[in-house]
């Protein structure tokens, strides 16, 4: 491999695995807190891929917006669903067993993935790259890097240092750092813990929702996305330690790297990589690579 | 009830400069002490003080980070718990483990199927099993709960959860009690009933008892020992402890 | 796998044996459809029970089963020659040994995990046992394998025909039910029980509970691949989807809506579900949107985890309890709510 395919592959590997952070940290952030396992995590992402695709006609010609403005549009929309859901079927599930939330989650997977079916159909999709990140860097002699992938990153790196800011801070932050820790202390302190609950759980469906927006024109829109991204979402959250958002950081960029390399150098056992590191570190580590928080 | 000068029969269990720390902070600090039988040893001291650190260090729930445990004159500090437990070391919690929706005698024997040779028998029904049965059988009545044995462990009274808590240690045919709160939460008549339990039990075992009721510890202990910040301040016999200024300023308050 | 105080019923003795009753007079009355449809529920009760052993009798809750089910299933293919049929005697231990392995491995590292780790671990397990089928030449792809001779026991007994088929199906049924009907009752079973309900309290009274849970963890991987054998060797055809997580999820599914903690809930939450399944699917109830079922499912399922957290075995007691007026019986902490996260 020569020098300008390695860089490739490591701007690749850095890029997937900032996005599976994007993903994962919203799924460890509410598990952490709340005490949630939500498997519909990547029905999430899917949704925000799918509202890319579905909004981009709308909001043109609605207001003449392009891709950013989906984007702001597609954040505001899945803050309103987190929210909604939150309220209405969320907050079932907190004194519930595991098991119970698994489940629940799980039959939750199913009605999105058929009213999607029913809503927009079941064709894959093409999102077009916006026509002012469509250029290409040029990597060497012969090699260009396109940087909307770079902006993927950019994003994912802004919204990693937004959510470290924001957690270490703000008042909010704190209060949502004390509530995991402890509940009845931070609501004797006149916090409404049901309204900190909803915040935190919109956030974490706007930040699954928002990879999959910005990933669309690069991955495509079809209907299997939920799904794969929702297992290896757990493999980093297993890795890192639930609850750490540094340990899912950490643990995305590590698979991202085993992966991306995987699939250049043995083809045909990639799918199994990211499996065999996640046995052996459990081997060392039961518990993942960081504690909660 | 209570002889002032006890002599120290065969020594039990014994735990030499127990330390324990969790990164920056000493939960347990160079903590000795013999239990031996015959005797009640109380270990009182303030919320925090590292009883409990204690209690789970000598039952082997998580290793000290200095010292070592003696059971019997062998070393068991790198023992697991059930390997102590199978030793002869029993162990009751403050909150109760019993199992609620297992009868007074499942719960018994169930504790007592650990000392039988096969536990993991797959086939013959663990009902008909009669070491395990005659153990717990023993157990319920010692603790008084003979008329018990079919009721759903849930339904019991607290007092009797308590004691329930107790008989599944007992069914283990253990040699040494430690005891972590057994009083916790109790009316004044069930705690007599514990207390003069307590004075039957020591005949024949060593027990380590952490209390918070101080008129019960002063009743039944043949010594105390006294921990403040994981530390112990003072040891001896209860008049002796009583007496101690250091104890009297940081924990008694001048009883 | 149940911690009952006193011996089953009669009542529920009773039920049982009259489901098995009526299930072997079934192919009297039935047609080749019929046949096939209950043989296949026949086969997931048995993934069903294997699973109930870890989730009702040691409290694992296990997202990653179809793993276990799906190698007996390939293992049943891929050991059989070509060409002619293999040796039953000699395949179905095969491949129930396979899934045993497999087993072993998966619960000695995930066992080293607790709770939610658990759950996921098992889940990622599995789904690296389906990409080996998937990805590699070893599994055949997407596109599955044939099995091209049923395999039999030469001179004395063929699986020819859907009768033979659904009574090896029955016969495996009943073997399994009595199995863990014994093991439940057994001081292994017994000590099962203790760690679902107190881990702690067991390894304070001398139980080393690690083995214990490998070596349930192991005997239930091995009675899923015994399901998952017998679905190869009735269809003669396997494809990934018998080691994808939705099966895995099914399979839960099925355990929770009989009701977990007995037997007997694993036969009604298969038969409940494949029924349930076949309902939305079909063509003359719902038409068009029959391929839209899985919305059906979805919210079926949410709503029995939400409304029937006993499962429906659960019923007579929740009716029972309405009508004499109380409130839930006190002996058991209310079932679904956390007591510490």
């Amino acid at each position: 491999m020569d020098l300008a395919t390695f860089l490739i592959q490591c701007l690749n590997a850095v890029q997937y695995g900032l996005l599976l952070f994007l993903v994962a940290s919203g799924l460890t952030l509410i598990f952490g807190i709340m005490g949630v396992i939500n498997l519909a995590h990547g029905s999430f992402y899917m949704i925000g891929a799918y509202m890319a695709f579905a909004l981009s006609a709308p909001v043109a010609s609605t207001f003449g917006g392009g891709f950013f403005s989906v984007l702001v549009v597609g954040v505001v929309l899945a803050v309103l669903l987190g929210y909604v859901l939150e309220w209405a079927f969320y907050s079932y599930l907190y004194e519930r067993e595991h098991l119970q939330q698994v489940l629940m989650t799980y039959g939750l997977i199913l009605v999105f993935e058929e009213l999607r079916s029913l809503i927009v159909g079941d064709d894959v999709h093409g999102v077009p790259v916006p026509p002012l990140l469509s250029a290409a860097l040029p990597l060497g002699e012969v090699m260009t890097y396109p940087v909307y992938r770079l902006f993927i990153s950019g994003v994912c790196i802004a919204l990693a240092l937004g959510m470290y800011l924001v957690f270490t801070r703000t008042r909010l932050g704190m209060m949502i750092r004390a509530g995991s820790t402890n509940r009845e202390m931070v609501q004797s302190l006149g916090v409404d813990i049901s309204f900190l609950y909803r915040v935190v759980f919109a956030a974490g469906v706007a930040l699954a929702a928002l990879a999959g927006m910005v990933a669309a024109p690069v991955s495509s829109v079809y209907p299997g996305m939920g799904q794969s991204v929702l297992i290896i979402c757990f493999v980093v959250v297993v890795i890192g330690g639930i609850g750490s958002i540094r340990g899912a950081l950490v643990a995305a960029l590590l698979i991202g790297f085993v992966d991306t390399f995987g699939k250049v150098l043995l083809p045909s056992a990639a799918g199994v990589l990211v499996y065999v590191l996640m046995a052996l570190i459990l081997l060392w580590r039961p518990d993942g690579l960081f504690k909660a928080g | 009830m209570n002889t002032t000068t006890a002599s120290p029969g065969e020594v039990l269990l014994r735990g030499r400069g127990i330390t324990r720390r969790w990164g920056g902070l000493v939960a347990v600090n160079d903590v000795s002490l013999e239990l031996w039988r015959g005797a009640v040893h109380a270990v009182i001291g303030t919320n925090g003080a590292g009883k409990s650190t204690l209690i789970n260090i000598l039952s082997g729930e998580f290793p000290p980070s200095a010292g070592t445990v003696e059971l019997l004159g062998q070393d068991i500090t790198a023992w697991s718990q059930p390997r102590r437990a199978r030793a002869g070391l029993g162990r009751s919690y403050q909150r109760n483990t019993i199992f609620p929706s297992f009868s007074v005698l499942e719960n018994c024997r169930l504790a007592a199927q650990a000392r039988t040779p096969r536990p993991w028998a797959l086939w013959e029904p663990a009902a008909r099993c009669g070491p395990s049965n005659e153990a717990a059988r023993e157990a319920a009545a010692r603790t008084g709960l003979a008329d018990y044995l079919e009721r759903p462990a849930g339904l019991l009274s607290h007092g009797q959860k308590r004691q329930l808590e107790i008989a599944m240690c007992l069914a283990t045919a253990p040699q040494v009690l430690l005891l972590d709160e057994p009083l916790a939460g109790m009316g004044a008549e069930e705690t007599e009933r514990m207390l003069t339990l307590l004075a039957e039990l020591k005949a024949d075992h060593a027990i380590l008892l952490v209390e918070h009721d101080m008129d019960a510890v002063f009743r039944v202990a043949d010594r105390l020992t006294v921990m403040v910040n994981g530390a112990v301040i003072a040891h001896g016999t209860p008049d002796a402890v009583r007496s101690d200024e250091q104890v009297q300023a940081a924990y008694l308050g001048g009883h | 796998m149940s911690d009952k105080l006193h011996r089953p019923s009669a009542g529920q003795i009773g039920f049982v044996t009259a489901v098995f009753a009526a299930l072997a007079a079934y192919p009297l009355v039935a047609g080749s459809y019929g046949l096939d449809l209950v043989a296949k529920i026949m086969i997931f009760a048995i993934f069903a029970l294997s699973l109930e052993l870890l989730v009702g009798g040691t409290g694992l809750v296990c997202f990653g089963h179809a793993a276990f089910f799906g190698i007996g299933a390939y293992a049943a293919v891929l050991l059989s020659p070509e060409y002619e049929a293999a040796n039953l005697l000699w395949l179905l231990p095969a491949s129930v040994g396979a899934a045993a392995l497999y087993a072993l491995a998966v619960g000695a590292l995930s066992l080293r995990t607790k709770g939610v780790y658990f759950i996921m671990v098992t889940l990622a397990f599995a789904q690296m046992a389906y990409y080996v089928v998937h990805d590699t030449p070893l599994g055949g792809g997407t596109d599955g394998i044939y099995l091209n001779a049923k395999p039999a026991i030469r001179g004395v007994f063929e699986l020819q025909g859907g009768v033979v088929m659904y009574g090896l199906a029955w016969a495996a049924l009943l073997a399994t039910f009595a199995l863990l009907a014994v093991v439940s009752r057994s001081r292994f079973g017994r000590a099962l029980a203790g760690i679902r309900v107190n881990e702690q309290r067991m390894r304070a009274t001398g139980f080393a509970t690690y083995p214990y849970k490998l070596a349930a963890f192991t005997l239930s991987g091995a009675l899923a691949g015994l399901a998952g054998f017998l679905y190869a060797v009735k269809d003669g055809y396997v494809n990934p989807e018998l080691m994808s997580w939705h099966l895995s999820g099914s399979v839960l599914i099925m355990v929770i809506l009989g009701g977990i903690g007995h037997l007997r809930g694993a036969l009604i939450g298969a038969f409940a579900y494949v029924l349930l399944q076949e309902f939305f699917k079909s063509e003359a109830v719902f038409g068009e949107f029959a391929r839209h079922w899985h919305l059906g499912m979805g919210l079926v399922i949410i709503l029995s985890v939400a409304l029937l957290p006993r499962g429906l075995v659960g019923i007579p007691a929740q009716l029972a309890a309405r009508l004499a007026g109380r409130a839930s019986r006190r002996a058991e902490a209310q079932p679904g709510l956390k007591e510490q996260r």
